[in-house]
């Protein structure tokens, strides 16, 4: 471990094997109707340790989260503290037990100060039964000094960027004063620098002697700051052991149960006719000036950094906005989009970044999800033939190999790549001409990251124009034929075969010149 | 990509297309309990009064939910897609005293159906412009318009009634189609049907329920949103506008404060039903269930000789608990889970 040679030890004894864990998870099952969600698993977390949880959507991580924060409670199994066996009826119990989430969507008060936020149901009190704001600001100082924020804490927190919310929001973990602290997926939506010090958090988190759980699906990450790791699959524990001992592949091969190159499709550029042109696409504020072609069979990629206004120029090329100008042609004749129905219409269909909110009508079945958009094919006069629908949705989920217990299982009960791929499903069943993939793989494991490579590759092999938004250095390099880098609302640079490296898209992305270097 | 991928890909495991039979839904379901209150307040109601079986006397209890039903149908559409209306009964009011004024000026009945119906379509697509182009929250927008359409009728009539309906008006609230059916009752029954293929059968239907559960999604996989719902305001209207002439006819006069009240019988039927007060889901067999049990119970307060006010806190109470059965409900299980 590189992390461990930084003066660490002297904190903290270097890691032995009579260590005893902090946490530590017996047999614990879960089950949800229709779903054995956990299959007797066990974790142990130790003090001043990272323990890397890691398995693909649906193999129970967040499961297992709740469980520990008392969210869930388990059939069978025990959950012991320093070997004492402690149950969590609810959430305060976990919290009162020293056990401490932080999540992507942590819950903070943005017309609130931070230290009221850092606070918020503990505030240290005046004699009279009032909040001591002085005292409160003074600790919550002292708790953002001990992680290196540079924060005021009398700042609402508005005001804040989400890495600094982020750091709020460990702030407020630690002002529990948690022994075990669990990270899900802190890095996901950070930007380079933001995730460097989330690091150098972590690094301090376990100076401190805190059993630190941290999921994620970055691989490189979990190899630098990981010590031990757990492995999850279909609800098992299927592996468990010191990073040391481990290597990637293996890693990998453990968490989806077969070996995975992670090398992208094999593609043979094979493309037709134009049958997109974008001419000076321009939105008040958010994009300019955007023009390219797309042809038949290619895969076109978008990339920038976040808030370049990629996702915006999207959103108005499938008529959820409107351009202020600029003018679109479809094989070759001029088209006006106002709605995404009219998108829909010529072809265009979109694959939002947003899965939850945009993509899935949660609350629906998972044949509705699909037929919605085609419900003019598989109705008659109006009226629904729920056959043809399934029949629709059997074909399209099948060649994306979709796991759900029934097609008529609401989709918000699916793990996020499966939800994607029922998307996904759903576009392909109007037979497009140009599908726009918005971040298609984020978030989702590698498993299912992986079908949905190898399905835009087949897409683009029977002539389907792809457009694909990513933020991903190596699915943008390893799917598209072609990348436009966008920054600040306008297209930067443009590549194509060898000039395509990654050290070009990022110079283009963050505005450095060529000639500078 | 890797060939074992491609092998997982050939020996992928058919996902089945149900879950549960349809046998098994109708078992776990809220019509189903609701079936069985209609059952038990039917019995209630026999032992209350040797009256009570009479086929006269049934009959004349459907008057007590028929036009209150029809307008719920429509209601149930409109708050599964996310939206609610509570100008209905004012909606009435205004068709109503468009309709007793027309008859001062001598209009006869094919003139006066044409009032009802217009008057409700173009107070529903008053809403539904607000709504829909505007953006506003219905829930405002239809509390002002409810004291909107029924503060006309109050300039208009004052404390006055129109009265002098032509004699062949009188079929649609007063007439018999056969035996004991009440030509209103048809109405229901015909409406029913047609609610239920409306919004369990066709696309639109469909479309309900998706912008219901998510409107920008729904957006987005191309349904015109706003479209949907500026449609759903003028069956509303309209709906209520049918409703008016049926309770015009039955009642033979107009009054400002014709359908007082309404708007609450109506959403209580809705909800009652299974319609979920936040959009999404519900169905019109579970809303035509729920205003047989509320029109029984009227009735049956009525042969017990209630008071008018006992009823009143009686749909109240009746509204707050169906709320918060299905959220109690949740916790027991919850509680049981733990």
């Amino acid at each position: 471990m590189l992390a461990n040679t930084q003066g660490i030890e002297n904190v903290h004894p270097p890691v032995t094997q009579d260590q005893k864990p902090v946490l530590s998870l017996q047999g614990i099952s879960k089950s949800f109707p229709g779903v054995k969600a956990l299959s007797e698993v066990s974790l142990e977390l130790y003090p001043g340790e990272v323990t890397a949880l890691v398995g693909e959507n649906g193999a129970g991580k967040s499961t297992i989260v709740k469980v520990l924060t008392g969210i869930y409670q388990p059939e069978e199994g025990e959950i012991a503290i320093s070997g004492v066996p402690v149950t969590f009826p609810t959430a305060q119990d976990a919290g009162k037990a020293g056990v401490t989430a932080i999540h992507q969507e942590t819950v903070l008060f943005d017309e609130l100060s931070v230290a009221e936020n850092i606070f918020i149901g503990h505030a240290p009190k005046t004699r009279f039964g009032l909040i001591d704001k002085k005292e409160m600001r003074q600790r919550a100082r002292d708790l953002l000094d001990r992680i290196g924020a540079s924060i005021d804490p009398s700042v609402l927190l508005k005001e804040l960027g989400i890495a600094n919310k982020h750091l709020v929001a460990i702030a407020r973990a630690l002002s529990i004063d948690a022994r075990i602290v669990i990270m899900d997926e802190p890095t996901a939506s950070l930007s380079h620098k933001e995730i460097e010090e989330t690091y150098e958090l972590v690094e301090r988190l376990k100076a401190e002697g805190k059993a630190i759980l941290f999921i994620s699906h970055k691989f490189d990450e979990i190899f630098r700051i990981a010590d031990r790791y757990t492995v999850f699959r279909d609800g098992q524990m299927v592996g468990a052991g010191k990073i040391r001992d481990v290597s990637e592949p293996d890693l990998v091969r453990l968490m989806v149960g077969r070996s995975v190159d992670q090398v992208f499709p094999d593609r043979k550029p094979n493309r037709g006719p134009e049958v997109l042109r974008v001419v000076g696409y321009s939105h008040p504020t958010e994009f300019e000036d955007i023009g390219f072609s797309l042809r038949k069979g290619e895969i076109l990629g978008f990339y920038g950094l976040v808030g370049a206004g990629r996702s915006e120029f999207m959103q108005a090329l499938f008529g959820i906005t409107r351009p202020s100008k600029g003018a679109i042609r479809i094989d070759n004749e001029i088209a006006v989009i106002r709605s995404p129905s009219e998108a829909i219409r010529h072809g265009i269909v979109y694959v939002p970044e947003d899965r939850g909110k945009q993509g899935a009508i949660k609350g629906l079945p998972i044949f509705q999800n699909v037929s919605l958009p085609s419900l003019k094919n598989t109705s008659k006069n109006g009226f629904l033939r729920l056959a043809e629908e399934f029949r629709l949705t059997r074909d399209y989920t099948q060649r994306l190999d979709l796991r759900a217990a029934a097609l008529d299982q609401d989709i918000g009960e699916l793990s996020g790549g499966n939800q994607q791929k029922v998307i996904i499903a759903k576009w392909l069943a109007t037979q497009p001409r140009v599908i726009i993939l918005d971040e298609p793989t984020k978030g989702i494991d590698i498993g299912s990251k992986a079908a949905v490579h190898e399905f835009m590759a087949e897409l683009a092999a029977q002539g389907l124009a792809v457009v694909m938004v990513s933020s991903e250095i190596p699915e943008v390099l390893g799917m598209s034929d072609r990348v436009i880098v966008m920054r600040e609302g306008r297209i930067a640079a443009e590549f194509e075969g060898d000039d395509l490296t990654p050290e070009r898209l990022v110079r283009a992305a963050a505005g450095i010149s060529e000639v500078a270097q | 990509m890797s060939s074992s991928l491609a092998d997982e890909k050939a020996a992928t495991r058919q996902v089945p297309d149900r879950l549960r039979n349809p046998l098994q839904r109708f078992l776990a379901s809220w019509e189903l309990l609701l079936l069985g209150v209609a059952v038990a307040v039917f019995v209630l109601n026999s032992f209350a009064s040797p009256y009570f079986l009479d086929p006269w006397n049934l009959s004349d209890a459907t008057f007590n939910f028929t036009e209150k039903a029809l307008i719920a149908f429509a209601m149930a559409l409109l708050i599964i897609s996310g939206e609610i209306d509570l100008s209905v009964a004012s909606i009435i009011a205004l068709a109503s005293t468009a309709m007793g004024f027309a008859v001062q000026l001598g209009a006869e009945t094919p003139l006066l159906i044409m009032i009802g119906l217009g008057v409700g379509l173009l107070c529903g697509a008053f809403n539904g412009a607000l709504v829909t182009g505007l953006g506003l929250p219905s829930i405002v927008v239809t509390i002002g318009t409810m004291s909107l359409f029924r503060g006309i009728s109050y300039i208009v009539l004052g404390d006055q009634a129109y009265t002098g309906y032509p004699s062949d008006f009188a079929f649609f609230g007063q007439g018999y189609v056969w035996w004991v059916i009440s030509f209103e009752f048809l109405l229901f029954a015909v409406m029913a049907i047609l609610f239920a293929i409306l919004l369990h059968k066709t696309n639109f239907g469909r479309a309900v329920y998706v912008v219901g559960n998510n409107p920008v999604g729904a957006l987005i996989s191309g349904i015109r949103v706003p479209r949907v719902k500026f449609a759903l305001f003028l069956l509303t209207g309209l709906m209520s506008g049918v409703a008016a002439i049926c309770l015009t006819s039955r009642l033979g006069a107009t009054r400002p404060s014709i359908a007082f009240g309404w708007e609450l019988e109506v959403v209580t039927m809705v909800v009652l039903g299974g319609v979920n007060i936040l959009g999404g889901s519900g169905t019109i067999p579970g809303v035509v269930i729920a205003a047989f049990v509320m029109g029984m119970v009227t009735f049956g307060f009525g042969l017990l000789n209630v008071p008018g006010i006992v009823m009143s806190i009686f749909i109240g109470l009746l509204l707050i608990g169906v709320i918060a059965l299905p959220r109690l409900a949740g916790r027991l299980l919850a509680a049981r889970r733990g």
